[in-house]
């Protein structure tokens, strides 16, 4: 009966979807809807030939859906660091504009191309897949939904990251950073978010555990503070149902107040507490040591929480943000920094007792590195959201740096621990196919990292002093111009740093691929799990 | 809407209400007897890795509150 529903409603779907690509007013839009016609055509298909299959034990965890999360995640990491070295080249070299692409290979298309690919692709992908894996080993159950939802979110989430890239590169954007896709795109989301959150609350809810794992208390966090950003930064209303521009409930420095609560969230739940999500899972798991202290991660946990909504207005430092909104911002986002160094230290901590594993293990090195960073970038921004620091920093290529060591340093590398982890147990093999080559990923990446922030901090500095600039008349001495010749070298720096990082993240794809190809299956019958 | 909601949210109750909820939490979490039991949760990391618990049996009990483990 349920199926039958579900092929009436796929079928509908693909119907309206191609009507709305017939009668589309944009490009981007009616490509958008040819997407979602083919999508909702194969689901209908594959719901069609798996009518009737015996339903999956309730004994075996739903790990099927998480393999794929593994792979995605893998994918659309190689793709983001290949989208951020073009766009790092283009910056230094300008010729890489190329005219044959009509615009759509240009600088301002394909930098939310690499943004989205890498935030909400890698990252997304990074987080459903450990979400799921996380609370369906701390609950002691199976996924809840069965293999329906699981693979809803997963699929749901790939439809949504097609759309938002072709979307971007036909000239389809919001203009919100990092809140880029346009209505109905943000539409989808919302519901395959909600379908997120089900799957994820329905396995809290018939847990085996007595007590809730701070991992899932961080991962809740993320997937409920999520929908609310999205949703409220995305008020709009369509100018035609059936094209993509919409307008902005919200306008002038209400709409950037509220652009910047949520930009300022969507770093401190998606790239924090859900991440954070995985390190108080993978790290001790890797340590095979219980975190060293439960205590600390519960007041991390509500400490964050609770101070992170408030720090979004640092973004607007100096603008017509009235003054008090602003020195909010700032104070918030200096006591910030406490729960974020608690939550540092506790991680770190859990090695205690074990640091020769650092040694030994490369796996455990990029997720203490990854804490390192967390530490470093959550320092430097309260520094930055400071009204003074900010006057020289805002603008330049600073923030630049500070988003990408957290962003390369932190969540790249605890996802690439956290995929190291995964990609053995999942797939039954007895270890990584190389350790040595998991040593090389390291290296690469962090070097890569340092060259990258480095040059950064030397050109935004160097950036914000030649802005400052005047001459004993009171005249401002360089053009902007002048600054964009002076950062050539550093940009060319940090697109080296770019092919170090993307070198790395190579390796690390071959090496997974080879952990599946070529090692030998675990004897254990119970981590070699059958085809679902 | 504008951001004067922030402001009147500000001046509100409704802001140290959020303070003491906070306070409270933390003041729980360091409640006295809540040892065992967060030795207890950090295991959980450590039990089914490889298979849920029965699904026909009922949740786990809690740990004894106090118990040092």
């Amino acid at each position: 009966m349920w199926d039958y529903i579900k092929l009436i409603a796929l079928g509908l779907a693909a119907a309206v979807a191609a009507y709305a690509a017939s009668q589309a007013r944009d490009l981007p839009y009616m490509v958008n809807m040819i997407e979602a016609m083919l999508a909702a055509a194969i689901a209908f298909i594959w719901v069609l030939r798996t009518m009737g299959d015996p339903k999956p034990s309730q004994n075996e965890y739903f790990d099927s859906v998480i393999r794929a999360g593994v792979i995605a995640t893998t994918f659309w990491g190689v793709v983001g660091f290949l989208v951020a070295v073009i766009i790092a080249f283009q910056l230094a070299f300008p010729q890489l504009n190329i005219e044959l692409g009509n615009g759509m290979f240009n600088f301002g298309r394909m930098r939310p191309l690499h943004t989205s690919a890498v935030i909400f692709a890698f990252g997304g992908n990074a987080l459903i897949a450990s979400a799921f894996y996380v609370v369906q080993r701390t609950s002691a159950a199976r996924l809840f939904g069965g293999s329906a939802l699981g693979w809803f979110v997963f699929w749901g989430w790939q439809l949504m990251i097609v759309m938002a890239a072709s979307s971007y590169l036909l000239g389809g954007s919001q203009g919100k950073e990092y809140a880029e896709p346009t209505w109905h795109i943000d539409v989808w989301i919302t519901v395959v978010w909600v379908a997120y959150l089900l799957a994820f609350l329905g396995t809290i809810f018939k847990r085996k555990e007595p007590h809730i794992y701070v991992a899932n208390w961080f991962y809740l966090s993320f997937i409920v503070t999520i929908a609310m950003l999205h949703l409220i930064n995305n008020l709009a209303i369509p100018v035609s149902i059936f094209g993509s521009k919409s307008v902005a409930v919200m306008s002038g420095v209400q709409d950037a107040m509220t652009q910047w609560w949520y930009g300022h969230n969507a770093v401190g739940f998606f790239l924090t507490a859900g991440f954070l999500g995985m390190m108080y899972y993978f790290v001790p798991k890797q340590a095979e040591r219980p975190v060293y202290s439960y205590k600390l991660s519960i007041v991390h946990f509500w400490a964050l929480i609770f101070l992170y909504i408030w720090a979004g207005p640092h973004h607007l430092h100096y603008t017509a943000l009235p003054d008090w909104a602003s020195t909010l911002g700032m104070v918030m986002s200096v006591i910030l920094w406490m729960p974020s160094w608690g939550g540092m230290i506790n991680g770190l901590m859990t090695l205690s007792g074990a640091w020769d594993k650092l040694r030994t293990d490369p796996v455990i090195r990029m997720m203490v590195v990854s804490i390192g960073f967390y530490g470093m970038s959550t320092f430097e921004g309260p520094m930055m959201s400071i009204k003074a620091v900010n006057s020289l920093s805002h603008y330049t290529d600073w923030t630049i740096g500070h988003v990408h060591s957290g962003a390369l340093g932190w969540n790249g590398m605890i996802t690439f621990g956290t995929l190291y982890f995964l990609t053995p147990r999942l797939w039954g093999r007895s270890g990584l196919y190389s350790l040595k080559l998991v040593s090389w990923h390291f290296w690469l990446a962090t070097i890569g990292i340092v060259l990258y922030a480095a040059s950064m901090w030397v050109s935004g500095i160097m950036q914000g002093l030649m802005w400052r600039e005047v001459d004993s008349q009171g005249f401002l001495v360089n053009a902007f111009a002048d600054t964009v010749a002076a950062m050539h070298p550093m940009f060319v720096v940090r697109g080296l740093g770019g092919v170090l990082y993307l070198t790395g993240g190579i390796i690390m794809a071959y090496n997974l691929w080879a952990t599946v190809a070529k090692q030998p299956k675990t004897t254990s019958a119970s981590i070699a799990v059958p085809a679902e | 809407m504008d951001y004067h909601i922030l402001r009147e949210f500000a001046d509100s109750w409704a802001a140290a209400a959020m303070l003491i909820v906070f306070i409270g939490a933390v003041v729980w979490a360091f409640r006295p007897g809540a040892r065992g039991t967060h030795a207890d949760t950090a295991n959980i990391p450590f039990r089914h890795e490889d298979k849920p618990a029965d699904p026909g049996a009922g949740r786990a009990p809690r740990p004894d509150d106090g118990a040092t483990r």
